[in-house]
C-alpha cells in the first residue's frame, strides 16, 4: 500500500506494462483512476479483453474512472465555453495549470460512502505528454507530488506512472521529470530495447529496481530479465535464455 | 501541380480518392514523415514479386484536371485563411495551426466522416497531407531558432489533430512532411505523439553516395516507430534495412 511505481521505457514501447497494471488492479478489486492521455478508450478496452478484463464493465460498476485525454481535449477546443463551476481536467492546455487535473484525480479516488473497493490506484499513461501540451516540468512534478500526498499517504493507495526516456535525449525538461521520478519511486520497471538492435524473439530487456527504503542508503535490489511480447501475454526469461536460443 | 499518375486499365478501376503524389523537390537531405493510419499494406518479404504495390506516377507530366473534378478534395492555403478573419486564439496555439485544425474539423463534419450524417453514403478513406509542418510557412519558428517563441504549438496541434481522427468512424490516413527539426527535444515529443514515424535519408551529399552497396538506391528508409493499436504487439516486418529508389515513374522501397 502507498507505493509509487515508475514505468520507464527507452528505445522501445513500455505500454504493455500499463495494460498489465490496469488489468491487474482491476482484477484485484481496486478502484482505478486511469489518466489516458494518448490512446483512446477502445484501444485499452480491446487489449484488456485479451487479458481477461472488461473496461466497459468496470466503468459501469464504478470501479474504473477513465479520463480520455483525447476526447476531453476535443470538448475543450471545439465545445462551448466551459460550463460554470466545472473546469475541464485538461484545462492546463490553455492555462498551463495542472490543478484541475489534480482535482479530477482526487475526486475520482476519494471513496464515497457506499463504495467498498480495495485501495485506490492512479495510473497515468503517459507523463511525458503533459510536457508536449504546455505544462512546465515544475508543474508536472508538483502535480505528481500532490497526487502522492492524497493517493499514497492519505488514501493508502498506489500510483503507477509511465514516462519515456532515452540516454541521448535532448529534451531537458523530460529528463528532469524522469530523474526526479526515479528518486521518488519505490519500484522502477525500466524497459529497454536491446542495444544490439531488433530481434524477433527477444523484444527487450526489463530492469526491476526495488527500493528497499527511500530513507536509508541500503542498496536497491536489481533484477534483469528479457521479454517477448505476444498477443495475449508477455513471457519473461533470464538473459540469454530465450526459448528461441535454447 | 501533382504529377500525373500512370494508369493502366486494371489500375484505373481501382483508383481511390486521391493519388498520393511525391514531389521530387521535397527530397532534401533528411525528411521525416509521420503517418497515422488504420490499414497497413503488407510489405512483401521478397522484392521480386511484381504486385502493384504502391503508386505509380510520372514526374514529367502534371495530373490532368479531369481527375480532380471526379474526386472530392479540399485545400488549405494559410496566407488566404489568415487574411479572412481576425486572430484566432485557441489554447495558446499558433494561429496558423489553430486555423488548420478548425478547417480539418469543419471538413470532417461536413463530409460526414465523424458519423454525424448517417444518411450519407459510406465514405472511403480520408487522406490528409500537410506539407512542411513545423516550418516558417506555418508561422512557427522552432526550426530556425534555439529559443522559439512558442515551443508547444506544434505538439499541441498534433495532439488535437490526433484526437480529431481517433474518434472518426471512417479511416483516415494522414501524411505530414516535416522539415528537419533542429530542435531534437521537440522532435522526440513529436515522435512520442505519433503512431508511425518513417524517415527518409537521402544519399545526396553524404559519403554513402559513393558506397558501391548503395549504387542502385537514392536513399535509406528508416522506420522509427510502428503503431501498436488495439494490441499488445505490433506487426513488425521481417526486414528492417530498407532503401528507396526514386525514378521518373516509380518510387520503390526494397
Amino acid at each position: 500500500q502507498g507505493k509509487f511505481t515508475l514505468l520507464r521505457d527507452t528505445r522501445t514501447d513500455g505500454s504493455f506494462l500499463v495494460h498489465h497494471f490496469l488489468s491487474f488492479y482491476l482484477r484485484a478489486g481496486c478502484k482505478v483512476c486511469f489518466v489516458a492521455l494518448l490512446q483512446s478508450f477502445s484501444h485499452y478496452n480491446i487489449v484488456a479483453q485479451k487479458l481477461g478484463v472488461s473496461l466497459t464493465a468496470a466503468k459501469e460498476r464504478g470501479q474504473l474512472v477513465f479520463l480520455e485525454g483525447l476526447r476531453s481535449c476535443l470538448d475543450l477546443l471545439f465545445g462551448e465555453e466551459e460550463q460554470s463551476g466545472q473546469p475541464s481536467p485538461l484545462q492546463f492546455i490553455s492555462t498551463s495549470n495542472l490543478k484541475s487535473l489534480f482535482d479530477f484525480v482526487r475526486t475520482s479516488l476519494t471513496p464515497a460512502e457506499s463504495e467498498s473497493w480495495k485501495g485506490p490506484v492512479l495510473l497515468v499513461d503517459d507523463l511525458s505528454v503533459l510536457l508536449s501540451l504546455g505544462a512546465t516540468p515544475v508543474a508536472v512534478l508538483d502535480f505528481i507530488h500532490y497526487c502522492r500526498v492524497v493517493v499514497c499517504s492519505q488514501l493508502k493507495g498506489n500510483i503507477v506512472v509511465l514516462v519515456h526516456s532515452s540516454e541521448d535525449s535532448e529534451d531537458e525538461e523530460n529528463k528532469l521529470i524522469v530523474n526526479s521520478m526515479c528518486h521518488h519511486s519505490n519500484l522502477i520497471l525500466w524497459v529497454e530495447g536491446l542495444a544490439t538492435g531488433f530481434c524477433k524473439d527477444v523484444h527487450g530487456e526489463i530492469k526491476i529496481i526495488k527500493r528497499v527504503s527511500l530513507e536509508s542508503t541500503e542498496q536497491d535490489l536489481i533484477q534483469i530479465y528479457q521479454y517477448k511480447i505476444q498477443d495475449k501475454n508477455v513471457t519473461f526469461f533470464a538473459r540469454g535464455l530465450s526459448a528461441a536460443v535454447l | 501541380e501533382l504529377p500525373a499518375p500512370l494508369l493502366d486499365d486494371t489500375y484505373r478501376n481501382e483508383l481511390r480518392e486521391e493519388a498520393t503524389a511525391v514531389k521530387s523537390e521535397d527530397f532534401q537531405d533528411t525528411m521525416k514523415i509521420a503517418w497515422r493510419y488504420q490499414n497497413l499494406p503488407k510489405m512483401e518479404a521478397s522484392p521480386t514479386t511484381s504486385t502493384k504495390f504502391g503508386h505509380y506516377y510520372d514526374l514529367s507530366k502534371k495530373m490532368s484536371p479531369e481527375l480532380f473534378q471526379s474526386i472530392k478534395w479540399h485545400s488549405f492555403f494559410l496566407p488566404e485563411e489568415l487574411s479572412l478573419e481576425s486572430k484566432l486564439k485557441m489554447c495558446n496555439m499558433n494561429c496558423g495551426y489553430a486555423r488548420l485544425l478548425q478547417s480539418i474539423q469543419r471538413i470532417i463534419y461536413q463530409e460526414g466522416f465523424d458519423g454525424s450524417h448517417p444518411q450519407k453514403k459510406q465514405k472511403n478513406i480520408l487522406r490528409i497531407g500537410i506539407q512542411s509542418l513545423g516550418s516558417m510557412l506555418w508561422g512557427d519558428d522552432i526550426c530556425s531558432t534555439d529559443t522559439p517563441e512558442d515551443s508547444h504549438s506544434l505538439t499541441k496541434f498534433l495532439y488535437a489533430y490526433s484526437m480529431n481522427i481517433n474518434y472518426l468512424f471512417h479511416h483516415i490516413r494522414c501524411v505530414f512532411c516535416f522539415h528537419v527539426l533542429q530542435n531534437k527535444a521537440i522532435m522526440e515529443r513529436v515522435t512520442n505523439l505519433s503512431d508511425m514515424v518513417v524517415g527518409l535519408e537521402s544519399f545526396i551529399g553524404s559519403e554513402r553516395e559513393t558506397n558501391p552497396l548503395y549504387k542502385d538506391y537514392h536513399g535509406l528508409l528508416h522506420v522509427h516507430q510502428i503503431p501498436r493499436l488495439n494490441s499488445l504487439i505490433c506487426d513488425v516486418s521481417d526486414t528492417k534495412d530498407l532503401a528507396f529508389r526514386l525514378k521518373r515513374k516509380q518510387f520503390t522501397i526494397e
